[in-house]
């Protein structure tokens, strides 16, 4: 058993914060966030070059074939850097849900040009609820027909098709068909830009057929908590190095046990991060039976500790961390749009009741105990 | 990353396994809830049961009777006991902390006198470290020794102290001398408990049981030869110890937690809160969920570390979030314990009503002093604080 990175994996992981770094520094980020639709033709053609948009796709649709793992790595250096733009909507949403449900025809149209880096996508799921069970969907097809509205749509303004998720099924819309209409919301994250996405009749292609579409959303779904922890660990980095510099008393402001205490959570809930979100990316890719858990395990965690990460990271920084300048306010935002999307820790809580508290077999069942010592330890008595 | 075991890993788990099978005693559930100082014997016998099998310490060199077990392999040690819950071992002290200081700092007559009797049981090690103004800052610490002749004369106090009421032997730090630095003049004593001038007390806890003694010195006679390690390097002996403290041994805990929150789930499923049945209420499973979810986390960190202490060699300061986590989330489990059991949840082992013959009431008491014991939360913050993340001393 080992629980570390191989060295392959630390290669990708090393090359990947260079890559960022080099490509994608604070200021770029900035200027992108700025745009309209966060997104950089070059860019986009320098993280092709790389292999990331096709980073765990099939050889033979144009991807590199590397594992989830090795996808939580990229996403954790992605995260970051606050990678502006559809990276997390394109490859990893759209192109696992492509690859779980498509045809070989339609992964050959769709997926392939992802993996060579020539299209943007989006992917439809949340309505008016914003409830992000499939069950409270209320969109479907009608003779590849789609009439309605979509809502949360991440980067639908640069997508070349949007994948939309109905009561029967995953449809694909191409971006100039007709009744499709594409309006921006304003949302808190700047590096990722939603859209209001309305169908007036719109032709619509049907992917797949009745596919599980559980495990390319818990694939994106982890992803994005990897990309929570590069968040973290960013956060993390840029307090501890402001705590050493910053002099209050005549003394750095990390001597101060109420700053060192605040910081040594931000470093626990960090590393408690990364350790659940791993494990997921193993999971997913041993198909192991605890796979869906550990994702849900994965989000509650980072959810809840991306968001106390900041506020520790802001406070410790005092007036400055409340400064427009100071990068951590857009960690910030980041860590609260992905905190609710895909589900916040309280949804995930729920799927992890329904997933452990409710299998646990007990013997009998039945029993509810008016306690005397639980009616000599169980047995059905009712 | 390859979470799955090695040829080795199984191989040495299923002959673990194979042992267990039919050797672990099958009446310990009437002896868990006994009072120590009864179980004692039985705890002794089940050691030595262990050593026949070579299974007492694993983690030792093959040559001091052990079988060199890597870390994983302690892991699944600790793990496969939890599995079939054995009891535990009378001397855990000495095989898991004193036995390895002295096998790393001791002489070879010292390692032939002490090593064959901590692992046959017949010889019990207790730790005197802490003293009543001496515990986060151990290095403080006054109990002196000076020479006279051919032997060292103790005097000063113990607090803390595990196993002191059965200890045959005490690993002691003492200070040696006091005109160096704090951290310069101590040096660790191998000292026999039935020396002239040792007196145990027992310390009773909020728990009710004393688990630890108060130890005094006046003017014991130790012989010069059982300095472990060199005169005035006590520190690093000593802190070679704490560092084993950290070692494979968590890795039971967490089958421990999982053995309480399963309980926990099963005594949701059948009993009911606010009128309804516990593990329906949304509250209660959402509390549940979270307190599983921490369980597994605890785990991967701790496969983390493992992981990473067998690439390095040593543990490093990192291990202490592993003690925050694990501290934290007990308590945190044990409050979820008593809202779900309500008002039953307080109910001590002597009364029938009470649940599980108690334990809730207990652990949860009992749970109040992990963020205590083995370096208080706060140093374990100071540690990252100073030696994971390089920020300023504090103190």
């Amino acid at each position: 058993m080992q629980f570390g990175l191989s060295e392959s994996q630390e290669f990708l992981r090393d090359s990947a914060r260079k890559f960022f770094a080099g490509e994608c520094p604070s200021a770029e980020m900035r200027r992108l966030m700025e745009t309209d639709t966060a997104y950089d033709a070059a860019l986009w053609s320098k993280l092709t070059d790389q292999g990331y948009t096709g980073i765990i796709f099939p050889e033979a649709y144009g991807g590199v074939g590397l594992g989830k793992v090795e996808l939580m790595l990229l996403m954790e250096e992605a995260g970051r850097a606050l990678l502006p733009g559809p990276f997390f909507s394109t490859v990893i949403l759209a192109g696992s849900l492509l690859e779980a449900v498509g045809t070989p025809a339609q992964k050959k149209q769709y997926l392939a040009p992802i993996c060579r880096g020539e299209v943007r996508a989006a992917v439809a799921i949340l309505e008016a609820e914003a409830s992000w069970n499939p069950a409270d969907l209320q969109l479907s097809a009608t003779n590849r027909k789609l009439t309605g509205t979509k809502f949360f749509v991440s980067d639908a303004a640069v997508a070349d098709f949007i994948l939309v998720m109905t009561r029967n099924g995953v449809f694909v819309v191409d971006r100039k068909a007709p009744g499709l209409h594409i309006s921006p919301m304003s949302g808190m994250d700047l590096t990722r830009k939603l859209y209001v996405v309305e169908f007036a009749n719109t032709p619509a292609e049907e992917i797949g057929g009745d596919a599980d579409l559980t495990d390319p959303f818990d694939i994106a779904t982890a992803a994005l908590c990897a990309e929570l922890v590069g968040g973290m660990q960013r956060t993390l980095e840029i307090t501890v190095e402001y705590a050493k510099t910053r002099k209050q008393f005549g003394k750095p402001i990390g001597m101060f046990q109420a700053v060192q205490h605040q910081c040594a959570d931000m470093y626990l809930e960090t590393e408690s991060s990364r350790s659940a979100v791993y494990y997921a990316g193993w999971a997913l890719e041993e198909n192991a039976p605890d796979a869906t858990t550990a994702v849900s395990i994965a989000k509650m965690y980072a959810s809840d500790a991306a968001r106390t990460v900041g506020n520790r990271g802001i406070q410790i920084h005092g007036g400055m961390g409340f400064t427009w300048e100071n990068d951590l306010h857009l960690y910030y935002r980041r860590a609260k749009s992905s905190e609710t999307a895909f589900g916040d820790a309280t949804f995930h809580r729920e799927r992890i009741a329904s997933l452990v508290v409710d299998s646990i077999a007990v013997l009998g069942e039945a029993c509810v105990a008016a306690n005397p010592a639980i009616r000599k330890r169980e047995k059905n008595c009712p | 990353m390859d979470l799955s075991l090695t040829a080795e890993e199984s191989a040495f788990r299923d002959q673990l396994r194979a042992w267990l099978a039919s050797n672990v005693p099958k009446d310990w559930s009437e002896w868990r809830e006994k009072p120590m100082e009864e179980s004692y014997p039985y705890l002794r016998a089940w050691q030595r049961k262990l050593q026949e099998g070579r299974w007492a310490a694993v983690s030792w060199p093959q040559e001091y009777g052990g079988r060199s077990a890597t870390l994983m392999q302690q892991a699944l040690f600790w793990e496969e006991m939890a599995r079939v819950d054995a009891p535990p071992m009378a001397n855990s002290l000495g095989l898991g902390l004193i036995g390895p200081t002295i096998i790393a700092c001791g002489t070879e007559s010292q390692k032939k006198r002490y090593i064959p009797k901590i692992l046959s049981a017949e010889e019990i090690w207790c730790q005197g470290f802490s003293e009543p103004n001496a515990g986060s800052d151990l290095a403080g610490l006054q109990t002196e020794a000076h020479v006279e002749g051919d032997h060292y004369i103790v005097n000063g106090q113990k607090v803390w102290t595990s196993y002191g009421w059965v200890g045959d032997w005490c690993e002691l730090v003492v200070r040696t001398d006091s005109a160096a630095a704090k951290h310069k003049g101590l040096s660790v004593l191998l000292v026999d408990m039935k020396s002239p001038g040792v007196e145990v007390r027992p310390l009773r806890q909020m728990t009710g049981e004393s688990e630890f003694n108060e130890l005094f010195f006046r003017d014991v006679r130790v012989p010069v030869e059982n300095v472990l390690g060199k005169v005035n390097d006590g520190w690093n002996v000593a802190m070679s110890t704490l560092m084993y403290e950290r070692g494979a041994y968590g890795a039971r805990l967490h089958l421990t937690f999982k053995r309480y929150i399963t309980r926990l789930i099963e005594l949701a499923r059948k009993t009911k809160h606010h009128g309804r049945v516990a593990a329906q209420d949304p509250l209660i499973r959402q509390k549940l969920a979270q307190c599983s979810a921490e369980i597994e986390i605890m785990r991967f960190n701790q496969m983390r570390a493992f992981s990473r202490i067998s690439a390095t060699g040593v543990p490093g300061p990192e291990g202490s979030i592993q003690k925050i986590f694990w501290s934290e989330l007990n308590q945190r489990l044990q409050q979820i314990a008593q809202e779900l059991l309500g008002a039953y949840g307080q109910l001590l082992g002597d009364d029938p009503l009470a649940i599980d013959k108690g334990i809730w009431a207990y652990a949860y008491l009992r749970s109040r002093g992990n963020t205590i014991e083995a370096g208080t939360s706060e140093v374990q913050r100071n540690i990252i604080g100073h030696f994971v993340l390089g920020l300023p001393r504090s103190y």
